[in-house]
């Protein structure tokens, strides 16, 4: 018996369906219609068990099966290919990307939607795995609150433990939407500010969905001992973020990525102390493993002896954050990666929105060639510094050669540039305005430092301010400027210390008596894999959540809300849509990780560290990665155009060829081995920048922190193109990053009217 | 700046390690030392050396990753800073640099300066948490005001990055500093009390059976701690430990 | 109960408190010799021969001497247990006083001198008391006092071993209200305490000594 012989015929029935016809065996099945015949295919390999008698048949049979199983899963690809292909002639639009969002009003979809998934019952979560990526906000939570409702977790860092993830270097707060200042804050108008921040690129139902659990995220934080900022009530603190007009961001010092992450940290603890979690630090994800189509493990590779290893389960969380990284320099940690992310696409996920990268306006500048990454000021420093250069381009030659200082400046010989182009929001506007105002400046000469990439973040209005607010509250005298400005700098101390010092200790000069120099950075990347809205990526049981995933910030976040959007997918969202899939796999049983599709899955990780130690090529893992960052910022940076983009795409393609040829990775694949790690993630970074410009030349519009010269208005503001680019772009491996396939997912917009972003 | 370096090399947690000599030279004071050692790293590679282990991940001091016992001192000659923070600034052309992993048995080395630091982890495991569950439905965030006071103590507490710094300087190896540090925040707040007896008991439990020393009170932690961490948190796990043991 | 770290720690602060008390008790009745031998002779002879004190407070005492010092040898061993592997450079100095890491050598310097101690004044009491059981005499404490500093060496010894017996309070005096758990607002008065405590008495016994040896001498 032949499986080749094993046949698909279409034929288009005079009404319009499609009728398919499967040969098997010498039988053959009619289906009608692409869902029936889908459903067929997934049950073939049922129809090849015939009683088999003798041991050697029923061996027969098993091979049999597993081949079956494999021709399945290409059927099953291949006709969604073919539908694809139909559909997308028609109307221009892939319909294969189901986004599932719930029907129904926008504000109940979530509660519908919770109340009519499927459920794992406490008994059947038992015997169920789930593998988490990622120690992050996301994956700790997701981890902590998978591993509380019985599932049996397995979660995996790179770090040597889990509270290292990068979600500890958030500094300014979370967004929730408590009103607790009676501001007029609201579910809505967190939602609404979170899709305008997003440049109304981002998907309205889960936006909706993390303004609505916001809430609940503080309660649990609050709970779990989180020591946010309070009042001298003993009541929460909130302080007020870029791009919106309330004050809903809570915030523990400079620190709230650090106690947040600590929070979700000490829950995961809580479960690995009682089993539920085996946790696997200093441990990187190599691959991922598909069984019949769906994602039911991964390779791994420990850090610390180099052993390649399986891990089975029937879901897969990706948490593993954004790819910032692909830039060189960012505010990323230097370990950040899109390797999980990047390999999961090659199997099969969708890739979302590349191109949409944000650069936050306050970093401190670049200070050399040996910078290994860049330093964020927290936004919240916007609330009570201005941000100027002088007005004059004689002034900042002087400036420059040392002859004046900044203090010297009287203020008609300073531009404030923010509160000159936006005066409703002033130094608040969001993100990429504040960037791109910077970079405009430093364009054309502006710039305050020796290499001209630095704008000044000032503190003396501020001082002075709360200088005499403390004199009037302590009865002294309010006319002594000595005395007002010590008091103010107390009040700066008090709310800026540690970003303070931190600034201080890096650049040399005291921001109490200087302004600081800031510069913008790549921070954050909105884009990611593509997700429906319960969080799984076109790969079934393969789920991204956290940074890792596209869904809520659209073209540019708002402060304060990636922390947000991580806890509420950890803590309150993946737990729940998750079972919706698993309702399918409660009799799959333990899964093996003696099969083909690990055994091989295993051997290409191997091969692929095989020729990266026995490349013995003549430059190091780190002039690649910063020849790569020099094109990214260069060409895919804070504005970019078409010529641009072009040249990028070839440049890092010829760059990716010459990394294979001639990269140089000491030392052996047994042993600890960070240039090893290093080499492989940014082989992943060289193949997805290619991906990153070829996203950003097809979106032709401006929009968040996407800005396309080509699209502009006379004054120099991004220009949004609603009629052409209201969608996502979910790009499909194909073979090469330049060859992936575009799948766009159409945004609709019920319950918001699309306006252009003004902060004006 | 023209440097040198004595570098501890030691290939893995079986084999005996060794101080290495090498110089460096070219090194602008603005760099960062890890910027350093990337540098002297590069040089390595591309004399066909392998390059020196060492941990460091977000290199902005919040991590708690890097972990070098710099001159004699845990991240180095300046206060308040991680290696990642400190600045070659502080050092002087012609310095010798003597650079260590962070040593206590409970530290298992790795690779040269990298460190095996899960005896943190399992100190955490044991009790380092407040038992609720994460789905959410708990009381509203404002329904126990906390005087702030307390709330300020506690978050200054919870601002440890668990770099080991504190272990790495007491000449006993004791991680009284870190345990306290957890102890203490949740000891402080009203939902951190419910459970404050088994919690000190379990992880100072832990802390024990991980090898780490026995305070003698030199203080030494507190003055090499990156983030500044107080003696005080100390004290109170004392007491908290005479309750709960007296309590039982 | 006393098996964990703080445990130990706390059984040391206690312990040492307990000493630091018996120190000022005895300082006080020293100092009394310096200016009236009357006093002096009075309260050594209730000392002497109280029975609360002798078989009660007395026992106590030589328990916690010996406990303390015990324990202050086991934690020194445990301690240095716990990093085999040495740092090639430490420079303690800089985040740390160099008496707070040297306990164990001040503390085995005022054990000899314990030793010392012992031998010059209690074993002779002890003798005199309790084994041959001479007469009662409530006036030969100061004889013998004065007589056991008139040699220069034993003086030197004796001023030598308080110069460390200072060291030792200056770290162990303020650390033990630590090891109990008192860290607080009151927290600079017991150091201001400890510092003033441990150059007083120390310097008060070296006067005595020295007092009553050139006394002896003129």
């Amino acid at each position: 018996m032949k499986l080749n012989k094993v046949k698909i015929r279409y034929r288009k029935n005079s009404n319009g369906t499609t009728s398919i016809r499967l040969n098997y065996f010498g039988g053959y099945s009619y289906e009608n219609g692409i869902k029936k015949a889908l459903r067929l295919i997934r049950t073939l390999p049922d129809h090849l068990i015939t009683n088999p008698n003798t041991e050697k048949d029923k061996l027969k049979n098993i091979h049999l099966k597993e081949q079956a199983l494999i021709i399945a899963s290409d059927w099953e690809k291949n006709l969604l290919l073919k539908k694809n292909e139909s559909s997308f002639k028609k109307n221009n639009f892939f319909s294969n990307l189901n986004s599932k969002i719930p029907d129904g009003p926008l504000a109940d979809k979530w509660t519908n939607h919770k109340s009519k998934i499927n459920l794992v019952s406490p008994a059947n979560k038992r015997s169920i795995d789930i593998i988490v990526v990622g120690t992050g906000l996301a994956g700790a939570s997701a981890s902590a609150t998978l591993a509380e409702l019985g599932y049996n977790v397995k979660t995996f860092c790179f770090q040597d433990s889990p509270r290292r993830a990068h979600s500890i270097a958030a500094q300014g707060g979370i967004n929730a939407a408590k009103n607790y200042q009676g501001d007029g804050d609201s579910t809505y108008r967190l939602f609404y500010d979170t899709i305008k921040g997003g440049d109304y690129r981002s998907r309205e139902a889960n936006v909706y969905r993390l303004a609505e659990v916001s809430t609940n995220i503080i309660d649990q934080c609050v709970a779990q001992g989180v020591p946010f900022a309070r009042d001298y009530g003993g009541l929460l603190d909130n302080r007020s973020f870029g791009g919106v007009l309330v004050s809903r961001t809570f915030y523990a010092k400079g620190q709230t990525g650090q106690q947040l992450l600590l929070g979700a940290y000490s829950a995961m603890n809580r479960q690995i102390a009682r089993g539920k979690i085996k946790m696997y630090n200093r441990h990187e994800m190599m691959d991922l493993v598909l069984v019949n189509g769906k994602a039911r493990g991964i390779i791994a590779r420990n850090l610390v002896n180099g052993e390649i290893e399986r891990h089975s389960a029937h879901a897969v969380v990706i948490a593993s954050g954004g790819y910032g990284n692909v830039f060189f320099l960012s505010t990323n940690a230097m370990g950040s990666n899109v390797s999980a992310s990047w390999k999961i696409h090659k199997r099969g996920a969708h890739f979302c929105n590349p191109c949409y990268t944000q650069i936050h306006p306050t970093c401190i500048p670049v200070s050399g060639e040996h910078q290994s990454k860049l330093t964020l000021m927290s936004e919240s420093l916007r609330n009570d510094g201005r941000i100027w250069v002088p007005k004059k381009l004689e002034d900042v030659k002087a400036i420059k050669s040392g002859e004046l200082k900044p203090t010297d400046l009287n203020e008609n010989d300073r531009d404030y540039y923010l509160e000159r182009r936006y005066p409703a929001f002033g130094n608040l506007v969001p993100r990429d305005v504040a960037s791109r105002a910077a970079k405009e400046r430093c364009d054309a000469g502006f710039g305050v430092n020796k290499t001209g990439e630095a704008v000044y973040l000032d503190f003396a209005a501020a001082i002075t301010r709360y200088g005499k607010e403390q004199a009037l509250v302590k009865g002294q005298d309010e006319n002594d400027p000595i005395l007002v400005k010590k008091l103010g700098q107390e009040v700066v101390r008090a709310k800026y210390g540690n970003l303070f010092q931190m600034y201080e200790k890096i650049v040399d000069q005291n921001p109490y008596e200087t302004p600081m120099m800031i510069y913008p950075a790549v921070h954050y990347t909105m884009g990611g894999v593509w997700v429906d809205y319960n969080l799984m990526t076109s790969i079934p049981g393969c789920y991204a959540i956290g940074e890792a995933n596209f869904s809520d910030h659209g073209a540019n976040r708002l402060g304060a809300s990636a922390l947000m959007q991580g806890l509420a997918d950890g803590y309150f969202v993946l737990p729940y849509t998750i079972g919706d899939y698993l309702s399918d796999d409660i009799r799959t049983g333990p899964i093996s990780t003696d099969t083909p599709e690990f055994e091989s899955a295993e051997k290409e990780v191997k091969n692929r560290i095989d020729s990266l130690i026995n490349n013995k090529g003549k430059n190091s893992v780190d002039f690649y990665h910063k020849k790569l960052g020099k094109i990214m910022w260069d060409k895919c940076g804070m504005s970019r155009n078409t010529k641009g983009l072009k040249e990028a795409m070839i440049e890092i393609k010829k760059l990716r060829e010459d990394f294979y040829k001639n990269v140089s990775v000491p030392g052996s694949s047994s042993e600890f081995n960070e240039q090893l790690a290093k080499a492989g993630r940014v082989a992943d970074f060289l193949e997805l920048g290619e991906l990153f410009a070829k996203d950003a030349l097809e979106r032709t519009e401006s929009c968040g922190g996407h800005f396309r010269e080509e699209s502009q208005t006379p004054e120099g503001e991004a220009l949004r193109d609603d009629k052409n680019f209201s969608f996502s772009s979910a790009w499909e491996y194909n073979g090469e990053p330049s060859k992936a396939k575009l799948h766009k997912e159409q945004l609709k917009f019920e319950a918001i009217e699309v306006k252009t972003r003004s902060y004006k | 700046m023209d440097l040198t370096l004595k570098i501890w090399r030691q290939a893995n947690v079986d084999e005996d390690g060794k101080i290495v000599n090498y110089s460096i030279s070219d090194v602008s004071p603005d760099m960062s030392f890890l910027e350093m050692m990337d540098m002297h790293n590069e040089q390595l590679i591309n004399k066909g050396e392998d390059p020196v282990a060492f941990d460091h991940d977000c290199r902005e001091g919040i991590c708690g990753m890097c972990s070098m016992f710099i001159n004699g001192e845990a991240h180095g000659p300046d206060r308040l800073v991680t290696t990642c923070q400190l600045h070659m600034r502080k050092f002087k052309d012609g310095d010798t640099i003597v650079i260590e992993p962070f040593r206590a048995n409970a530290f298992p080395v790795i690779k040269d300066l990298a460190v095996d630091r899960s005896a943190f982890d399992r100190i955490q495991q044991a009790g380092g948490f407040i038992s609720v569950n994460t789905s959410g439905n708990t009381q509203d965030a404002n329904a126990i005001p906390i005087e702030k006071h307390d709330a300020d103590k506690a978050f200054d507490a919870a601002t440890c990055i668990g770099c080991g710094a504190c272990v790495a300087s007491c000449k006993n190896a004791s991680a009284m500093l870190f345990v306290s540090a957890k102890v203490s925040q949740y000891s402080l707040l009203p939902q951190g009390k419910v459970e404050a007896t088994d919690r000190v008991l379990n992880m100072v439990k832990q802390m024990d059976e991980e090898g780490f020393g026995n305070c003698t009170n030199t203080g030494a932690c507190e003055v090499e701690c990156p983030k500044g961490i107080s003696l005080e948190n100390v004290a109170r796990m004392n007491s908290e430990y005479l309750y709960a043991s007296l309590k039982g | 109960m006393i098996k964990t770290s703080i445990a130990r720690k706390v059984a040391m602060a206690l312990s040492g408190l307990f000493l630091i008390l018996f120190l000022g008790q005895h300082f006080t009745i020293n100092i009394t010799s310096v200016f009236s031998e009357k006093t002096f002779n009075m309260l050594s002879h209730f000392m002497g021969n109280n029975p609360l004190v002798q078989f009660i407070l007395q026992p106590i005492l030589i328990f916690g001497v010996i406990f303390h010092f015990i324990m202050g040898f086991v934690l020194q061993i445990k301690n240095t247990k716990a990093r085999k592997q040495n740092y090639e450079s430490f420079k303690g100095n800089s985040n740390s006083s160099w008496i707070s890491r040297n306990m164990i050598l001040s503390g085995i310097v005022i054990l000899s001198f314990l030793g010392l101690h012992f031998y010059d004044f209690w074993v002779p009491e002890i003798n005199y008391k309790y084994v041959e059981f001479l007469p009662n005499d409530p006036d030969r404490y100061y004889i013998e006092l004065v007589h056991k500093f008139h040699s220069p060496i034993r003086v030197l010894i004796y001023c030598l071993s308080f110069v460390f017996l200072g060291l030792h309070l200056l770290h162990g005096f303020s650390s033990s209200f630590q090891s109990v758990g008192m860290n607080n607002k009151y927290t600079n008065g017991i150091k201001f305490l400890t510092v003033a405590f441990s150059i007083f008495v120390p310097v008060g016994f070296i006067f005595i000594a020295i007092f009553h040896h050139l006394n002896v001498v003129n």
